[in-house]
């Protein structure tokens, strides 16, 4: 199938679509054709916008809980397989695949894999809902207080009416995190990624489509200043950024900021003998989903043997080479900003000539792909015999990985911030010292990918701590017996 | 010549120019430009900067400029030159008894560029104030001035404009180097502290019982005013401003369409181009028709402003072409032949009130865009 025709996705402010003056083109990353144009607006325009925000939560109140987190099931289902109004046009789910891998440099195959998450999440927004709130019932959400089931009444107090989004365009994996906004009650105000608009727009299409009240959804595509505004007027926002993003909005508690993860797999003495068993949970790990995600793993720390799994995953890795974006084996995305692999890879370069460092990917052929309007890096594994070469505490946007040689009793002392660490051991003491690192935050206990997410546990801080506080409210006796 | 109109891409839904305006326009500037010379490069009027330089042209620019088109005999002017002092051999002699002010532009760090002017502020904004229409800049109004102070000659200027025209001139003091050094360092929450500490100013002084009714203010400031006064239940209007002008890179077609649609309640804006070394070119009237396109035509004959090719600087691109801003100023305060701006654009067929070429789209010139920070106040 080819591209679809290009479209025009104007901004959509509460639901109200305004076109501007100004438009962006986007274009296929390996060909150049059109495939839409994005109007964009300024932050003064979302800042007036913002004025009106508290219309956007009182508009899903206005429908009972219930109901809002089976209309979001609708859209999950409408999302993934209907063909839904598109800014000037129509979009079915294959036009969708071809928009976003056209824009972002993305296989296909990922394309349609990140839409099954998505999925995944609207499909099983109720479990997530109880598993998220530890079974409060939804209403407290929306009247601010009831009734726990021990009988206590609680108070959730909204911090904001609307959550806003400065979004990335790396990553289409990153939506599933903001999905249970609306079936808590909040409107999402969102600057789309530059080169990824679709699954925001999207999902604001099957979600209105499913009933989701339009005025909860802005998107509001433009420059940096929108982002500046959105961070400015929203009191509680999420933007993905680097890790000098993360540096600036740090002990903001307005802010919650997802940049680099660290993710890492950490062998225990007593497993690390066993390696090859776990050579799949490693592969999967570094390369799942282009390697692009912060749950890809960057780095593997054991005390020995390290060589050994270093060269056995170049052996793994190492020959995976560009393929079409459409063919369905492709599993390497592409930089799609113009010198940003030269770049990236004269970077690494750089870190592998470092002591004590070496590259067992280079026997594999080179690694920088130079295309005509973009490029491509295929997947690097570094050996450091020690955690002090810099590339041992690297993060790309592409299967990389160093794997450390380290004593296991310095290992928690030497990993730094680590947003997923799958601990490969059965040894009680150190597990006890996993669980107690403060490094680590989302931590598996066993041969678990760092790339598999369990929907029902907190990602990066229980969204719902974030966009709620919990306080005290009392209300007579005779009155708290009447509170449901 | 004639404009090639067959050249621009759409018709023009403005007046344009006839042929007989455009070349009454440009013998008037030959002629000026003559004069001009006569003035500064005469040993008992020039500045001691352009005598000691006409040493070492090859050409006699008293005898040998007689056109307009003679002044790309000069090599192009550097704006290092402006940089640091003694500022006095930029004063003509024939001005040496006159009292002299210095206007400063850039100097966020090191040395700012400096222009010395003894006049000519005053006279480039009574030239202007005549292309302000009555109806929303009445005489005798009160003036708001919400921009750049200190060291700049837009604080002085506007200040002049206001009196010029009967009024008086309330002032906010705002510092750009602070704002562009908030935005380097990444302090935004700094920076919107600023910027509401300035527009807390301006909305005291609105409600103060001073009768403004006419203001100086950026784009960014303007937005954060209209808000800020639309949380107070009230609109710019309503404040009691009916005439406003403004200026900057980022008065683009879609943020004047945003302004007029959503945040002026009808107050009229007229957009401006302009710097320390032109002084200030006014637009032609922003209408929904045109797209809301912004086309400023400079003071001619006292400055000019042509869109010269990206390599040959001396040719003028085609209407409706893209080219870099070049800037020639001519008074008798001020020689600058030929300085290539900071900007780009595309080149505007004449206007029938400024029947000489213009220029819109301005916006940072894109080789050097990724080093500029501009739209920050």
């Amino acid at each position: 199938m080819s591209l679809p025709a290009p479209i025009h996705l104007p901004a959509l402010r509460f639901g109200k679509p305004y076109e501007s003056l100004e438009r962006t083109k986007l274009v296929h990353f390996l060909t150049g054709e059109p495939v839409a144009e994005v109007s964009q607006i300024g932050g003064a325009m979302l800042g007036r916008d913002m004025q009106k925000a508290s219309r956007a939560r009182e508009a899903l109140l206005r429908i009972d809980p219930e109901e809002i987190v089976e209309r979001l099931q609708t859209a999950g289902n409408l999302y993934a397989h209907g063909t839904l109004p598109m800014g000037d046009g129509r979009q079915s789910p294959e036009d969708f695949v071809k928009q976003q891998s056209a824009t972002t440099g993305l296989p296909e195959s990922l394309c349609r894999a990140n839409m099954q998450k998505n999925l995944f999440v609207l499909s099983n927004m109720d479990r997530m809902l109880d598993a998220l709130s530890r079974g409060l019932p939804p209403e407290v959400f929306w009247k601010g207080y009831g009734r726990e089931q021990r009988g206590v009444v609680v108070s959730y107090q909204a911090q904001s009416p609307v959550l806003g989004l400065v979004l990335p365009s790396n990553s289409p994996g990153v939506h599933t995190l903001w999905l249970p906004v609306i079936a808590l009650g909040l409107g999402l105000v969102m600057k789309p990624g530059g080169q990824e608009p679709w699954t925001p727009y999207r999902m604001a299409a099957a979600m209105v489509e499913a009933g989701i009240p339009a005025e909860a959804i802005g998107l509001y595509p433009g420059a940096t200043d929108v982002g500046a505004a959105i961070l400015a007027s929203c009191r509680r926002s999420m933007i993905f950024g680097s890790a000098k993003t993360v540096e600036q909005y740090r002990g903001n508690p307005g802010v919650q900021v997802h940049g680099p993860g660290f993710s890492k797999i950490i062998f225990g003495d007593d497993c690390v003998d066993d390696w090859e068993k776990y050579l799949d949970v490693c592969v999967e790990s570094v390369a799942a989903n282009g390697g692009r995600g912060c749950i890809n793993t960057s780095a593997i720390y054991a005390s020995r043997h390290t060589a050994a799994i270093a060269a056995a995953l170049a052996e793994r890795m190492g020959p995976i080479d560009v393929k079409p974006p459409e063919d369905p084996d492709a599993k390497l995305a592409a930089f799609t900003v113009p010198g940003a692999a030269k770049a990236i890879w004269e970077q690494i370069e750089g870190g592998l000539k470092a002591p004590g460092v070496t590259h067992p990917t280079a026997a594999y052929g080179p690694r920088f792909v130079e295309g005509e309007r973009c490029g491509w890096l295929r997947p690097v594994v570094a050996h450091c015999s020690s955690p002090e070469p810099a590339i041992a505490k690297a993060e790309y946007m592409f299967p990389f990985v160093a794997v450390v040689q380290c004593p296991q009793n310095t290992i928690l002392e030497q990993i730094g911030p680590t947003l997923v660490a799958t601990a490969l051991t059965a040894d009680a003491a150190f597990q006890r010292e996993l669980v107690s690192c403060t490094e680590i935050d989302r931590l598996n206990l066993g041969p678990i990918p760092t790339t598999k997410l369990d929907w029902l546990q907190p990602h990066e801080g229980n969204i719902i701590d974030f966009l709620y506080r919990s306080r005290a409210l009392q209300v007579p006796a005779e009155t708290a017996q009447a509170v449901s | 010549m004639a404009p090639d109109a067959t050249a621009a891409q759409k018709p023009p839904v403005f007046p344009v120019a006839d042929a007989a305006a455009i070349a009454g326009a440009k013998a008037k500037l030959d002629a000026h430009t003559v004069e001009m010379m006569a003035w500064h490069f005469h040993p008992s009027t020039g500045c001691p900067f352009w005598l000691e330089y006409a040493q070492s042209l090859s050409f006699n620019p008293l005898t040998e400029v007689k056109c307009y088109d003679d002044l790309k005999k000069f090599p192009p002017f550097e704006d290092e030159w402006l940089r640091g002092g003694p500022v006095r051999r930029w004063i003509p002699r024939g001005f040496a008894d006159q009292p002299a002010y210095v206007f400063e532009t850039g100097g966020t760090t090191g040395v700012p560029k400096s222009r010395v002017n003894m006049r000519d502020f005053r006279t480039d904004y009574e030239q202007f104030s005549a292309t302000l229409p009555e109806e929303f800049f009445p005489r005798g109004a009160n003036w708001l001035m919400l921009g750049p102070s200190g060291p700049r000659r837009l604080r002085l200027s506007i200040e002049h404009l206001a009196q010029y025209r009967g009024g008086i001139c309330f002032c906010v003091d705002l510092d750009p180097r602070w704002v562009i050094k908030l935005i380097q360092k990444g302090w935004m929450e700094h920076l919107e502290a600023y910027k509401q500490h300035c527009i807390d100013q301006a909305v005291t002084i609105l409600e103060a019982g001073h009768e403004i009714r006419c203001m100086f203010t950026t784009p960014k400031l303007l937005e954060a005013l209209a808000i800020t006064l639309e949380k107070r239940g009230t609109t710019i209007r309503k404040a009691g401003i009916t005439g406003i002008f403004s200026g900057g890179t980022e008065f683009t077609p879609q943020w004047t369409r945003f302004a007029v649609e959503e945040l002026l309640d009808g107050a009229y804006m007229t957009p401006t181009y302009g710097n320390t070394l032109m002084g200030l070119a006014a637009s032609r009237p922003v209408i929904p028709a045109d797209g809301y396109t912004i086309a400023y035509y400079a003071p001619q004959p006292r400055a000019v402003i042509e869109v010269v090719d990206f390599d040959d600087t001396n040719a003028v691109v085609p209407y409706g072409g893209t080219g870099r801003v070049k800037l020639t100023t001519l008074t008798q305060e001020t020689f600058v032949p030929g300085f290539l701006e900071r900007d780009e654009g595309e080149r505007e067929l004449p206007y029938v009130k400024y029947p000489w070429d213009g220029i819109s789209g301005v916006r940072p010139f894109r080789a050097l865009a990724g080093a500029t920070t501009v739209g920050v106040y």
